[in-house]
């Protein structure tokens, strides 16, 4: 079948993409696959300056999943458009860059630099890291800065799409995706990981030097679909989905539901070759499932 | 150094040498170029979603029989893994990391904290010049456990079971007398718990011995991506573990906080 899926300015060879800080950026997983058949490559959130992020420990695991709290630990844009970018195959497949700030200024500035780069295919704007102390999640969770923040990154893009990951740390997201759109976001992804807690009785200390952190993995995959059903209906930009995907029956999951393509996080953890993996598994199932394209199957969840 | 590779290889043999706490596990040889410090990460096929994370352990040896591995049951992942049979299907991912720089014309002295020591055993087994290596070798559990026999058939190695908190003092001091004379002209190459490291850490620097240490730290993904495993460099970056090492020269890594 046809796997290539376009939107948003962008142009896919298939509809799966890797979720950022999940793959690094990207150059740790080429022993394991050619980052060539993937859809789009997302790159770790890259800010200003660079970030150490948060102490140890900044991982524990949970019951099918995980939390982390690394805290956005990246290189600094300069040192990533220097040393990884021309790494990766941008002439042959997209690269996203996961952009985080802490004030509507800073994220403006750091879409100027992102947008005369050479090789950035696409902008993803991070307004819900729930492990940072500024921005991040703030942003996330308050409709009137998330608008703000879309609307000064869409204004500095220029020709570069834009879009924006949601939290799902939120009351209403269709608020916040009506917000984001409103704003001028091409597209949406969502969402982003869900904050939750673990302890360890024996020591009373929480299992992470953050006390919270982002709960993601096969956990939170209905809850991801629940999201992307309900902005799919909200808004008119198209929406990527991820949460918990991890095979290709969840990928067509979310693509039955109305994601127009997915993110694949933790699942990258899991296994290294999953995602290149994944791109052949979901076309022999679309295949087996007689897909002929992607139009066709999108968003054709029948509802009682 | 060669790509790592992610493969699916078959159980060959899981023994437990006494009380099914310890045990050998192997797989049918991947025939990798590796180092000893070097890691793989094993995921079993059978674990769907449940328990997420692959394990990292140290790649013990590797032989025509296959890929070695020893290791402790001690939580939820080797539970599942002591019970693998003969023909389950592992996932397995490597050699990972940078492994120890090793110079086998150099008098080297090996120290090893329980668990710590499964990267040593393929070097003890295929060095060629065996009177160049010395075991220390600290414990909790009781010698039988380990592979400790045919170390001492093949080197020079000593041994303090850790029952009280005097009894690993022993084995600091013999080590402290000893390093004196390593820090002229030999290596130092350690693994083990991290409070073992700190000690050992502490006497190389105070002696200014040529040591190397390899983490145990927590990970997820075994490949730099997911910042689960970082160590504070002396200059305060943060790498990870994974790929940055798990083998550190011991002037290079603040060890203080938790890892």
């Amino acid at each position: 079948m046809d796997m290539q899926v376009a939107f948003a300015g962008l142009d896919l060879k298939n509809p799966i993409m890797t979720a950022s800080g999940t793959f690094g950026y990207g150059t740790e997983f080429m022993p394991y696959g050619k980052l060539e058949d993937l859809g789009a490559i997302v790159v770790k959130g890259i800010s200003l300056a660079p970030r150490k992020g948060n102490p140890q420990p900044r991982i524990t695991e949970t019951a099918c999943g995980m939390l982390n709290a690394i805290g956005l630990q990246n290189i600094g844009v300069e040192a990533f458009l220097r040393d990884k970018l021309p790494q990766l195959p941008w002439r042959t497949t997209p690269v996203i860059v996961n952009l985080y700030a802490q004030a509507v200024e800073e994220f403006a500035e750091l879409t100027d630099r992102l947008a005369t780069a050479k090789g950035v295919a696409g902008l993803e704007v991070n307004i819900s890291c729930p492990n940072v102390r500024e921005g991040g999640v703030q942003f996330g969770q308050d409709p009137v800065l998330a608008a703000r923040v879309t609307e000064a990154v869409k204004k500095r893009a220029g020709a570069l799409p834009v879009m924006v990951k949601l939290s799902p740390n939120v009351t209403d997201v269709t608020v916040m995706a009506r917000a984001v759109a409103d704003g001028g976001a091409d597209c949406i992804s969502c969402i982003n990981t869900l904050t939750g807690m673990a302890v360890d009785i024996h020591s009373r200390r929480p299992c992470l030097a953050n006390v919270v952190g982002g709960l993601s993995g096969p956990a939170i995959k209905p809850v991801a679909l629940r999201m992307v059903h309900q902005v799919v209906r909200a808004v008119d930009v198209p929406v990527v989905g991820l949460g918990g995907i991890s095979s290709a029956e969840d990928v067509l999951e979310f693509l039955l539901v109305g994601a127009h393509a997915v993110q694949l996080g933790t699942a990258n953890f899991v296994r290294p070759d999953t995602a290149f993996k994944l791109v052949d598994e979901v076309r022999q199932l679309a295949e087996e499932m007689g897909i002929s394209a992607w139009e066709d199957f999108r968003g054709t969840l029948e509802l009682p | 150094m060669p790509e790592p590779q992610c493969l699916e290889l078959r159980v060959t043999s899981l023994e437990s040498p006494d009380n099914d706490l310890f045990y050998h596990l192997s797989l049918e040889s991947p025939q990798w170029q590796w180092r000893p410090g070097q890691f793989a990460m094993l995921r079993p096929t059978s674990w769907r979603h449940e328990p997420l994370w692959a394990r990292p352990f140290s790649i013990s040896d590797q032989d025509t029989n296959g890929l070695h591995f020893f290791f402790q049951r001690m939580g939820s992942g080797t539970d599942l893994l002591s019970q693998l049979r003969p023909g389950d299907l592992v996932t397995v991912w490597g050699p990972l990391g940078n492994g120890f720089t090793i110079s086998h014309t150099t008098p080297t002295m090996i120290l090893a904290g329980g668990m710590g020591l499964a990267p040593f055993m393929g070097l003890i087994r295929h060095h060629p010049i065996p009177q160049n290596l010395e075991l220390f070798f600290g414990h909790r559990q009781p010698l039988a456990n380990y592979p400790f026999s045919e170390i001492e058939d093949r080197i020079l190695a000593w041994q303090v079971r850790e029952q009280g908190p005097e009894d690993l003092e022993k084995l600091f001091r013999a080590i402290e007398v000893k390093i004196k004379g390593y820090s002229i002209d030999g290596n130092l190459l350690a693994c083990g718990p991290l409070p073992f490291l700190r000690r050992i850490q502490k006497l190389a620097l105070d002696h200014n011995a040529n040591t190397q240490l390899s983490l145990e730290n927590r990970m997820a993904c075994g490949v730099g991506a997911c910042l689960g495993c970082t160590v504070p460099t002396k200059s305060g970056e943060l790498v990870q573990a994974c790929t940055q090492g798990p083998v550190f020269k011991a002037d290079a890594v603040d060890l203080s906080g938790e890892l």
